[in-house]
């Protein structure tokens, strides 16, 4: 994992100096709220329903063991001891005192860890694949990349006051596990015929009210004029983005106006010139940082063998483990989705006891997903039963994952100030409904996805069944999705026709999965099915 | 209005009062000309010689188009004064210097001891732009420096 230098815990350090500045003055009076509001944003803090929030970055979505216990911490000390980990591989606090602030980023600075950037018009933080090192079908391990764009992104003068928010997701296999092209920018690490290492691009992905599937703008990049890439595509956005309305601001808009040939061209323009400023770190620099996440300690030799003597045991491990890429290890993801749970909330004597599993069997790392559950990369086969054991004595160990319960949610209208009906109570009832493990492991994958409002944090475009809260003249409503994906076969949902009550709504996904089970065929999932048959035996079913 | 300008450059300051980009480009005899954010700053190529003074205008501190002229400027040899104007505010002046201005008058004054705290805000930086500060790449490998 990448280590921070005397350099990178300077920026850091100075960052937590400059905010608890800047926190006194709001607290003396000096600076008024709208005056402090931008510079809040800067640090991942937002004031909703009832509260602060705090977003705190885990760049690309790797932690070690001491980083997972200081988050456990902070849920005890300065919130209500639970902690919520995001669609955006962050961690989210509801409760925070804004004076507490400060303390919180100096806690995170000790263990490599802040909050730059998780909000505001700028270059947020950088998510990637959450089996990243781990992955068999990987052709290099995207992180080193991500730290680089890290780096590069962190307070740079020209791009912290952009149209709008802009996010960028990088992979580095065929199979997309972090929704790359619904991303202002994704990159995917490929290999060309020469075997070099390079970026394919694409630009302009995105949901919320105006969902698109990013084209791609450039089929190769070599790895080491990434930066300059950036560069070029951020500033053409930056110059020609939309301002005038903030729902049309994303650089999806400017990429659909434009159109992608001249938005690419303008690109290429732009990259041609900044390639001659040589701006770009040496090649010595991305040989530094990957040689922080070249061996995380893996042995060879061990044994495939394991005991699924115990059927809950064996339960989970068909449904959450996966296959690593060296021989005797799995990698094992924890679902943060109990039945009647809230999506991505974990205690912080949950958070802590992940940390310690990190330590002592997965050479001290794991990953936040980006459907809100949490990853031990690197487990040996040989001690799966008893890393399962220790999860399921903290209700850690629900064999779920993919399934119509491992619902991705946002926070909805009992946190957020823009949301429009609840979120979380819709998705407890939903695995409420569909408890029973038999009855969704007959499901099969279904990825079921909720928004609270139009913006779309719950993914709900992207989910194979999605759904999307409304405010219908004061009433919370619901309207339904399905076919959407987010893998190599990214997909948008197609809304089924009037919306519901919440209590509605989920009767409306029962029959749906009613008629999935009468009308698939062999072995095809929800999705499949979907494709195939279309909307018309589906909205008979619901509405007929 | 008495404007408060923080300069950080050596020879005389421009007297003549800046135009907009369209009537700069109708008088060949203009040296100060004043960029609005829905400009291209690219139009002014052609004339750098003659231009002693470019203003960018900061109706909102919030639009940040002017950063990336004034960077692109400065990339492509513009050495002339380069002033931010309007909407400049204290946490923004460090990033505007790293893009390549060099004078500031901004809407409400700011002291020239707050200017200098706000351009020491960060002790190293990770990009290399036009501002002549070495990135922490280069203090990283100081062999690697091109």
């Amino acid at each position: 994992m990448y280590q921070y230098d005397q350099h990178d815990q300077a920026m850091v350090d100075a960052r937590v100096a400059e905010f608890r500045g800047q926190v006194a003055r709001r607290l003396s009076g000096e600076l008024t709220e709208d005056q402090f509001k931008p510079l809040r944003l800067k640090n991942g803090l937002y004031l909703q329903l009832h509260a602060y929030m705090l977003r705190v970055a885990v760049p690309y979505g790797t932690l070690n063991s001491a980083q997972m216990r200081v988050l456990g911490d902070i849920a005890d000390k300065y919130d209500r001891g639970y902690g919520h980990f995001t669609t955006r591989q962050n961690i989210q606090y509801n409760w925070i005192k804004l004076a507490d602030a400060p303390d919180i980023l100096a806690d995170l600075a000790k263990v490599q860890l802040h909050a730059i950037q998780t909000s505001g018009n700028c270059i947020r933080n950088t998510t990637a694949d959450h089996f990243a090192g781990a992955a068999a079908d990987e052709v290099a391990d995207p992180r080193p990349y991500a730290e680089l764009l890290r780096q590069w992104s962190t307070f740079h003068p020209e791009f912290d006051y952009l149209p709008r928010k802009f996010k960028v997701a990088i992979i580095a296999s065929e199979t997309d596990r972090a929704a790359m092209r619904l991303h202002d920018i994704g990159i995917q690490i490929v290999k060309n015929e020469a075997g070099e290492i390079g970026c394919k691009f694409f630009a302009g992905g995105g949901m919320g009210r105006t969902p698109m599937i990013a084209p791609c703008i450039a089929e190769f990049v070599p790895a080491l004029q990434m930066i300059s890439f950036l560069e070029a595509a951020l500033r053409v956005y930056n110059r020609h983005g939309r301002r005038d309305n903030k729902y049309k601001a994303r650089i999806k808009i400017l990429v659909h106006e434009i159109g992608v040939a001249e938005y690419s061209r303008q690109v290429q323009e732009e990259f041609a010139h900044i390639l001659t400023l040589g701006l770009e770190p040496p090649p010595a620099e991305l040989e530094r940082i990957k040689g922080m996440f070249a061996d995380p300690g893996l042995e060879s030799g061990l044994s495939d063998d394991l005991d699924r003597s115990d059927p809950d045991f064996a339960l989970w491990v068909d449904q959450n483990v996966h296959t690593h890429k060296q021989a005797g290890y799995a990698i094992v993801t924890i679902s943060l989705k109990p039945v009647g749970g809230i999506p991505g909330d974990a205690t912080a004597y949950q958070i802590r006891l992940m940390a310690d599993l990190a330590r002592d069997y997965s050479l001290d790392e794991l990953r936040v997903s980006h459907a809100q559950n949490i990853v031990l990369p690197h487990v040996k086969k040989a001690d799966l039963y008893r890393v399962w054991q220790a999860l399921d004595a903290a209700g850690l160990a629900t064999p779920n994952l993919d399934l119509i319960t491992d619902i991705i949610a946002c926070p909805g209208l009992d946190y957020c100030a823009l949301a429009n009906a609840r979120s979380l109570p819709l998705a407890q009832k939903i695995t409420d409904r569909f408890a029973d493990i038999g009855r969704q492991r007959e499901l099969g994958e279904l990825k079921l996805k909720i928004s609270g409002c139009i913006n779309a944090c719950g993914h709900h475009h992207a989910g194979h069944i999605g759904i999307l809260g409304v405010d219908r003249k004061g009433v919370e409503n619901y309207q339904l999705l399905l076919g959407g994906a987010e893998s190599a076969d990214t997909s948008l949902g197609t809304i089924t026709g009037p919306g519901f009550s919440e209590d509605g709504v989920v009767d409306a996904i029962e029959k749906v999965t009613d008629v999935y089970l009468a009308r698939r065929e062999g072995a095809e999932r929800f999705l499949d099915t979907y494709r195939r048959i279309g909307m018309a035996p589906f909205k008979e079913a619901i509405y007929g | 209005m008495v404007e408060t300008v923080l300069r950080y450059r050596t020879d005389e300051p421009v007297g003549d009062p800046a135009v907009t980009v369209d009537a700069f480009a109708a008088q060949s005899n203009a040296t100060a000309v004043r960029i609005e954010p829905g400009d291209d700053a690219l139009a002014l190529l052609p004339h750098l010689e003659r231009i002693a003074l470019i203003e960018v205008n900061f109706p909102s501190f919030a639009d940040g188009r002017g950063y990336s002229a004034a960077r692109s400027l400065r990339e492509r040899g513009y050495t002339g004064e380069l002033r931010a104007v309007g909407d400049v505010l204290i946490d923004q002046l460090s990033h505007m210097r790293r893009c390549g201005f060099d004078s500031f008058a901004p809407d409400k004054p700011i002291s020239a001891e707050a200017a200098e705290a706000a351009f020491a805000t960060w002790p190293e930086v990770y990009q290399q732009t036009v501002d002549g500060r070495a990135p922490i790449w280069a203090a990283r490998h100081p062999a690697a420096k091109a």
